[in-house]
This record gives C-alpha cells, sequence and structure tokens, in this order.
C-alpha cells in the first residue's frame, strides 16, 4: 500500500528531472541549410498551393527574389464550403485574409495576370506592369464557368431551390437556405455534376449524403425523392470507390442517373434540362445543386501553356504528370487545380505536390535534377452522413494508397474519419499553408 | 498524411485550438501532472482515501469527455461504425477518466488537510 516510502526521490532530484524533461522538448529537429540565391521566382497565385509553396521556398532559399501576385483579398478554405452549405459551419469558418498567410521577406502583388510570354520569360500584370522571371509557378486556380448552364446566374442561388456551393463562402450559406426548406418541406431533389474534370470529385456526393441525411431527420423518412445525375457511367473516378457509392446510394434510396449533364434551368417552373446520350432530357426539382463546368483562367491558353490534345477546351497547364514541370517551358512549374493531370484538384493533392515542386525548383536553381515525384495521390474524406465519413485516398491507377491501413478502413463508414473531417482537416491544411505539413 | 512527425502535430494541434489556447491546454496539463508527482513524492505515499475519491470522480470525468467531443464535432453515438471508432471513443472516455482522476486527487492533496 505504501509503496512510495520506498522512494528514495529528494525534491532537487524531482526538479531537475522535471528541468531535463523541458530541455529535451524545447530541442527542434535540425533543418536543412538555406541555399544562397538570386533567382527571380514569379508565383501565380495565393490560394492553397501557392501559399504553401511560396511558405516552404522562404525557409529554403537565402536571397531569392520571390514574387507573388493574387488579386483576392480572402483566403479560402474550400475544403469547408460542404459543411457550411449544410449549415454546418458559419460562412467564416472558410474565410480568411490572403496576407494573414504570406510570409516576410516576399513581394505581394495584389494583381491579377494578363498574359505569360514564356520565350521572353515575363509576366504581363492587370495594370500593364512587366515582371520577368527565371522561374515561374502557375497556381491560379480554376474558373467556374457558371454561364455555362443556360438560365443559371449567382444571384438566384438561395432562391427558387437552388444551391451552388462552389462559388463561394456567400453561396455556400445561401445553397443552404434552398436546401434547408427542402429537408423541411421534402419533394424531389436533385444533385449534378460537371463533366469537365472539376475540383474535389467528392463533394457533389458529399452534398447528396449530407443534405439526404438532414432531410431524413427533418422531415422524417419517405418525404424526399433523391436524385443523383453523373456526368458518365460512373458515380466516382475511381471504380471501387464508384461501386461503393452506388451501394450506398441504394442503402439511401438516391436514385443515379449515368450521363445526365446539366446544360439549362428555368428558375420559375423549377425544371431542369440534361443532355445525356440519347437526346435531352427535362427534371422537374424542387431542390437543385448545381456544379458548372470547370476550366483554367483565360491566360493559361492565351499564354501557349494549356494541353492542346488533351482536356480540350478545359486548358489545364500542359505538365509533367510526376514533376508538374511544364513540358515546353523547363523554368515553369504548375500545380493545384491549374495542373493538367488526371487527378488531383484538392488541398490533399496539393500537400503532396508542394515538396515535389519544392524539390525541382530548388534542384534547378542549383543547376540540378529533382528526384522527388507526385503520384497522383488525392485524398476525399467521403462524408455519408453527418458524423460518418469514409477516408478515400487514391492515385493515379486507381489504387487506395491508405494513409491508416488496417487502422482506419478506406472503404467503411467512420466516425473516425468525419472527425478528422469536421476537426483535424482545417487545421492540417492550415499548417500546411505554414509550409509546416 | 505525408509526414506525420511532431512538429506537424504540434503545428496541427495549433491549428485546432489557437496557439494560446493550445498552450495553454498543454501547460494547465503540465502543471497538473508536475503537482500530482509532487504531491506524490512529497507525501512518499498514495493515500487510499484520497485515491477512493478520485476514482469515484473517474466515470464522470469519462462521461464527460465524450459528451464533450461529441458536442464539439456534430456526432452522436449511433455514429461509431467501426472497431476503431470504438477504440477513439474508450480512448477519450479513458482520457477523461484519468484527467478527473489526477485533478481531483491533486486538488484533494494540495487544498485538503486530511488526518493522518
Amino acid at each position: 500500500m505504501n509503496q512510495f516510502n520506498e522512494l528514495s526521490a529528494s525534491r532537487r532530484g524531482f526538479l531537475g528531472l522535471v528541468a531535463g524533461g523541458l530541455a529535451i522538448a524545447a530541442t527542434t529537429p535540425a533543418k536543412a541549410a538555406r541555399i544562397k540565391t538570386k533567382a527571380k521566382i514569379v508565383m501565380i497565385g495565393a490560394g492553397a498551393a501557392g501559399t504553401a509553396l511560396v511558405n516552404r521556398l522562404v525557409d529554403r532559399l537565402d536571397g531569392a527574389e520571390i514574387t507573388i501576385l493574387d488579386p483576392r483579398v480572402d483566403h479560402l478554405y474550400q475544403p469547408g464550403l460542404t459543411l457550411v452549405a449544410a449549415g454546418l459551419k458559419p460562412a467564416e469558418y472558410t474565410q480568411s485574409k490572403t496576407t494573414d498567410w504570406l510570409p516576410k521577406g516576399i513581394t505581394h502583388f495584389p494583381e491579377a495576370v494578363a498574359a505569360v510570354d514564356p520565350t521572353a520569360k515575363t509576366v504581363s500584370t492587370a495594370s500593364g506592369q512587366t515582371l520577368s522571371y527565371d522561374f515561374l509557378i502557375l497556381a491560379p486556380g480554376l474558373v467556374l464557368d457558371h454561364d455555362a448552364i443556360e438560365g443559371f446566374s449567382l444571384d438566384l442561388i438561395g432562391t427558387n431551390g437552388i444551391g451552388a456551393l462552389y462559388a463561394g463562402p456567400d453561396a455556400a450559406a445561401r445553397t443552404w437556405t434552398a436546401a434547408q426548406k427542402f429537408t423541411e418541406e421534402g419533394g424531389v431533389g436533385i444533385f449534378t455534376r460537371p463533366i469537365t474534370e472539376m475540383k474535389c470529385a467528392g463533394a457533389p456526393l458529399k452534398h447528396a449524403f449530407l443534405i439526404d441525411d438532414i432531410a431524413k431527420r427533418t422531415a422524417g423518412p419517405g418525404k424526399h425523392d433523391m436524385h443523383y445525375a453523373a456526368h458518365d457511367h460512373t458515380l466516382f473516378g475511381v471504380p471501387i470507390v464508384s461501386e461503393k457509392v452506388r451501394m450506398l446510394f441504394l442503402d439511401r434510396g438516391i436514385t443515379p442517373h449515368y450521363s445526365h449533364v446539366l446544360k439549362a434551368i428555368e428558375p420559375g417552373a423549377k425544371r431542369a434540362t440534361f443532355a445525356t446520350p440519347a437526346g435531352d432530357v427535362e427534371m422537374p426539382y424542387d431542390y437543385l445543386h448545381v456544379i458548372p463546368p470547370q476550366r483554367a483562367p483565360d491566360f493559361v491558353r492565351e499564354s501557349g501553356l494549356s494541353w492542346v490534345d488533351k482536356w480540350v477546351g478545359q486548358d489545364w497547364a500542359e505538365v509533367n504528370m510526376q514533376t508538374l514541370r511544364h513540358l515546353r517551358f523547363p523554368e515553369i512549374f504548375a500545380l493545384g487545380d491549374v495542373a493538367g493531370v488526371p487527378k488531383g484538384k484538392t488541398a490533399a493533392s496539393v500537400k503532396f505536390q508542394v515538396p515535389v515542386v519544392e524539390d525541382h525548383l530548388v534542384a534547378a536553381i542549383q543547376g540540378n535534377e529533382g528526384t522527388a515525384t507526385y503520384g497522383g495521390y488525392t485524398s476525399c474524406p467521403m462524408i455519408t452522413r453527418v458524423g460518418r465519413a469514409m477516408l478515400v485516398e487514391f492515385d493515379y491507377n486507381n489504387n487506395l494508397v491508405p494513409s491508416f491501413p488496417g487502422i482506419i478502413a478506406p472503404l467503411e463508414e467512420l466516425w473516425i474519419s468525419w472527425l478528422m473531417k469536421e476537426v483535424a482537416l482545417k487545421a492540417t491544411y492550415n499548417a500546411m499553408l505554414r509550409g509546416k505539413a | 498524411m505525408e509526414q506525420l512527425t511532431l512538429e506537424t502535430m504540434i503545428a496541427v494541434f495549433e491549428e485546432i485550438f489557437g496557439r494560446a489556447l493550445f498552450w495553454g491546454m498543454v501547460a494547465v496539463a503540465v502543471v497538473v501532472t508536475v503537482a500530482y508527482l509532487y504531491v506524490l513524492i512529497r507525501d512518499r505515499e498514495m493515500s487510499m482515501k484520497k485515491f477512493l475519491l478520485a476514482q469515484l470522480s473517474m466515470p464522470f470525468g469519462a462521461i464527460a469527455a465524450v459528451l464533450f467531443v461529441q458536442a464539439m464535432t456534430n456526432s452522436h453515438f449511433r455514429d461509431l461504425g467501426g472497431p476503431i471508432d470504438v477504440v477513439v471513443l474508450l480512448g477519450v472516455a479513458a482520457m477523461g477518466a484519468a484527467g478527473a482522476a489526477i485533478l481531483v486527487y491533486t486538488a484533494q492533496s494540495l487544498f485538503r488537510k486530511t488526518p493522518d
């Protein structure tokens, strides 16, 4: 009972132990030596990819002249938009200031890019200034082409049963206004996705699952007729995930419609028109979630940096899949949404792309070749209802690449995966922005 | 996760709670733990009387921790979907129980005179 009587520790000894522990805790791992350089690096875009990369570059390079161009005042935590559009988080959850995340010692130009001249190695801005570069990083994100949906305009979001969560924090909040009405009153809900490459192909599914769950718990089961319009013959680009989603849809009573691409809406009549292989099909709705076609910003194509024979009309930058280096202009890299690679328009992909570009860029500055490669890693905490998600991670080859094999099963609906999305994801994202993850 | 180092974990926790709150909580946890070790060494024994009350506080600490996590994350018991979820739930409960026990024991030792 009194085993502690045997202890002969003195108070001084105890304090010494505490001090020693604190000293060990204060020791931080050594960092790689910084490389002296006079390289001029211009970065287009201070979103997730640009910010994460610039914060790492300032730690690696000593004396580099880094300029980052981005006119956007607000930084958006885009993975949070699905939560805002389901009433789980306020719009402010996704908003911060672009400048909050940028390091000291660089130049931030709050301006849009007008054109790149990859031969002369210059960038001209919207106000007519010209910047020369030794290395150029393309990370401007992508363009949501809302005009491509006939009858749709941004001011309709939140009215007439129309939602569109991709359009930003305010649009996501208004999407919830429309979706909430639907969950309370019941009716026909249609969830769509575009035919183009898109940011986070899981988000249209998440929105369908969340609204279905909330609807059943709000108005009760049997009052909602849920439909999902897929752009091709699958529900997700990775076959094994697509099959799992098909089974979940069956379980939840969400009807899939394959090869149905939204082309027009009549807000007054609440009717949507879909292009299908058998011709146009009209469907009535009480709630319609619109995700427009997506493409690279115009300057990418106009500056001759896009793929010519792939993704025609979408204009993604022509880069090597593994190194993200431009195939015709080796001093240009593209990462994030604008990169013309088969997968990877997510923040999780950015997290894996940034160290690869960093490696090749720093090596190039030293006159060497980098060795890091990007294997197409993309991750999607696929929310399947409030409180559960599947942690789906995959690569270019449609292989599942679970981070926690044997612990967190990728195709199982789990609470822990929800916790990751709800609690840990934004924190990890912010740490990534600071170059720490 | 590509690099799951201690530095990354600390950065993530700083982001979850905010730098001040996170380090504040770490400080509180360290102070309570140090105080606990201090009273153990000072008293050169574990008082079973104090430990009894500490043990009685454990279920409340466990339940409070679970309900706190659920309230913070829009979750319910119905969301448990697999073995790992039960492990997480029990882990949260165990942390709550141990935290409550240590806190109650230390508080008694520091602030309450007990007859020898």
